[in-house]
């Protein structure tokens, strides 16, 4: 209540209002009618379901395949904002646009894209299959159609963050005799940490739900390439509307728990 | 081909979305393959109503995924005729959304499947893995492209299709079941719909064989000039029965019965008939069948009531959690 007397532009009680009611109808109702529609089942009907081995299997993989994607994106998505940050060239301006491109694009036009060029006999896909792997139809596959997809979240994130550190800051360690590495492991990276830890749960996220590019490029094989998306909509398809919704929940209770984790670490590593 | 693939769902988005659909509007929810049919056999209808004395109609075709195209309809979406892919698909309609009676498959003739088709064999021209029947596609090396069964109804007819063909030359069913999942190591990509499927074989190149539905299969021909593809009939293969169906609560709620019913009957027309051999669908009528019967090879076709039960009975054994489908990859 204090900071509503302190604040110079009045209206606390209707933007607060606005935000309930907003949050209520885009996300609370709706996840709400997801979970009452799962207590149609009993425990051990839920428990059955989401123990069933095809379902571990996909969650393996959703997880696992979404995870690698945000850590790959947690690479490349810093080195990408550093050169946008720190350097002029040309062509600059081009790439950062370039970097929305994969929000703007319809995920299934990029996930046949990705397909026809990574298949087995696709142009970049005969070098794997030659080298004895597969792109696509694999977990690499499916990380690399995430990859893509969640390509903006951590170069985002952190490009503000990158350009509010002055370079002076760097200099200034370099006159104290650090070395480059030096200035990127003691300087820079603590900088950037928690908005890197930001970018990272938001590609995570988004890569765990992703269902409109993986489809094409997974191979969709039972126990192997399946992923948890496909398995609500196999559901669906039985009019098995309850079990789909078990599925659903399991995503999000397994999704809730990771997102908290990593905002806990966030805290942490704020306060340290 | 895709664009206006988007161009439709777009359409069908706006279609849920919009304000309650006039009086002199009909909505055709269909699956896949049916589009080329009923573009023309809308315009069709059309002339035939006017030339009966009524004003001209606006008929909107959505087209889909036929389980999607079904829980659509449950869901709200207010289809004036349903014509779907196979009648488990319709019996929900019933079952779920309590939509049409129970016994909507004696309304019109020949079980309510006015047109029917069948799976055949598309491979890659000359034939390099000399494929001709069933048996040919559990031999190591041929890489066979068909969707998911769980997601695609023409999937389930493929599968079924391999059954009967492995049940009638061995005998039992546990026979049957090591053939079919014999035959599903060989496929390396399920997709969940048959336009899926037929993009991984044609487009990204990808298998020996594509179990199609008889007029997919022609369709692609047809858009190739057949310069890179053959149609090979199997021995023996199952008559593809997809069903139609007027929506009754929702005929009945927006006065479009008279309407609906015509639609529907005048697939059974001569020209109806015509048309849907026209788009390679094997016509009833014995005359447009004699019509066009060097277009269609000659087959032995096995029926889902006759052979399985129908699909009241098969889709719980083959395709629901825990059935033939799911037993083959969890003996894995």
């Amino acid at each position: 209540m204090s900071r509503r007397t302190s604040s110079v532009i009045p209206g606390f009680g209707l933007t607060l209002g606005y935000t309930l009611v907003y949050l209520s109808l885009l996300v609370l109702i709706p996840l709400g009618a997801l979970f009452l529609k799962t207590t149609e089942l009993s425990w051990a009907q839920f428990i059955a379901i989401v123990s069933a081995p095809r379902v571990l299997a996909a969650l393996k993989l959703s997880f696992g395949t979404a995870f690698a994607a945000a850590v790959l994106n947690g690479v490349i998505g810093t080195l990408l904002a550093w050169v946008l940050v720190r350097y002029r060239f040309p062509g600059r301006k081009i790439i950062e646009a370039m970097i929305d491109l994969p929000f703007a694009l319809p995920t299934a036009v990029a996930g046949i894209a990705l397909t026809a060029l990574y298949a087995p006999n696709g142009p970049i896909g005969q070098f794997a299959t030659e080298l004895g792997f597969k792109i696509a139809y694999s977990p690499l596959g499916i990380t690399l159609a995430l990859t893509f997809v969640t390509l903006p979240f951590v170069v985002r994130t952190i490009q503000p963050v990158l350009a509010d550190i002055p370079r002076e800051v760097e200099e200034a360690a370099a006159c104290l005799g650090a070395r480059p590495l030096q200035v990127v492991r003691h300087v820079l990276l603590p900088a950037l940490l928690p908005a890197w830890l930001t970018g990272f749960a938001l590609a995570f996220a988004r890569g765990v739900g992703e269902y409109g590019s993986v489809i094409f490029i997974a191979g969709n094989m039972p126990m192997k390439t399946e992923i948890l998306p496909l398995l609500i909509m196999v559901k669906l398809d039985q009019y098995d509307y309850a079990g789909a919704t078990a599925i659903g929940v399991l995503m999000l209770v397994v999704s809730f728990v990771l997102l908290l984790f990593i905002n806990l670490l966030q805290r942490r590593i704020a306060r340290s | 081909m895709s664009i206006r693939r988007f161009a439709l769902a777009a359409l069908a988005s706006a279609l849920i979305a919009g304000p309650a659909l006039a009086a002199d509007t009909l909505l055709n929810v269909s699956y896949d393959p049916t589009r080329e049919l009923y573009v023309e056999f809308n315009d069709a209808f059309n002339k035939h109503w006017q030339a009966q004395g009524h004003e001209p109609i606006k008929i909107q075709q959505s087209h889909g995924g036929s389980g999607k195209q079904a829980r659509a309809v449950i869901d709200g979406l207010r289809a004036d005729v349903v014509t779907l892919a196979l009648a488990g698909d319709i019996d929900e309609l019933h079952r779920l959304g309590k939509l049409i009676p129970e016994d909507w498959q004696t309304r019109l003739p020949d079980a309510s499947t006015p047109y029917t088709s069948t799976i055949v064999f598309l491979v890659r021209k000359g034939n390099p893995k000399g494929i001709k029947d069933w048996d040919d596609l559990i031999k190591t090396g041929v890489e066979v492209i068909t969707p998911n069964p769980k997601t695609s109804g023409g999937a389930r007819w493929n599968f079924l299709a391999a059954w009967a063909y492995a049940q009638q030359k061995y005998g039992t069913e546990e026979q049957a079941q090591e053939f079919v999942g014999t035959l599903y190591k060989n496929v390396p990509v399920l997709d969940t719909g048959a336009r899926g499927s037929t993009v991984t074989f044609v487009n990204n190149g990808i298998g020996d064989v594509l179990l199609a539905w008889e007029n997919e299969a022609f369709l692609a021909l047809k858009e190739q000039g057949g310069e890179d593809f053959e149609i090979i009939a199997p021995s023996l293969s199952i008559l593809a029965e997809p069903p139609v169906a007027v929506v009754d609560k929702n005929v009945e709620r927006k006065g479009t019965r008279a309407l609906a019913e015509a639609y529907l009957n005048y697939l059974y027309s001569e020209e109806g008939q015509r048309i849907a051999a026209k788009n390679f669908y094997r016509p009833r009528n014995e005359a447009v069948a004699a019509e066009f019967k060097d277009q269609f090879p000659a087959l032995k076709l096995v029926t889902i009531d006759g052979d399985f039960g129908g699909w009241k009975a098969a889709q719980p054994k083959f395709f629901n959690d825990g059935g033939v489908f799911d037993q083959i990859y969890q003996a894995e």
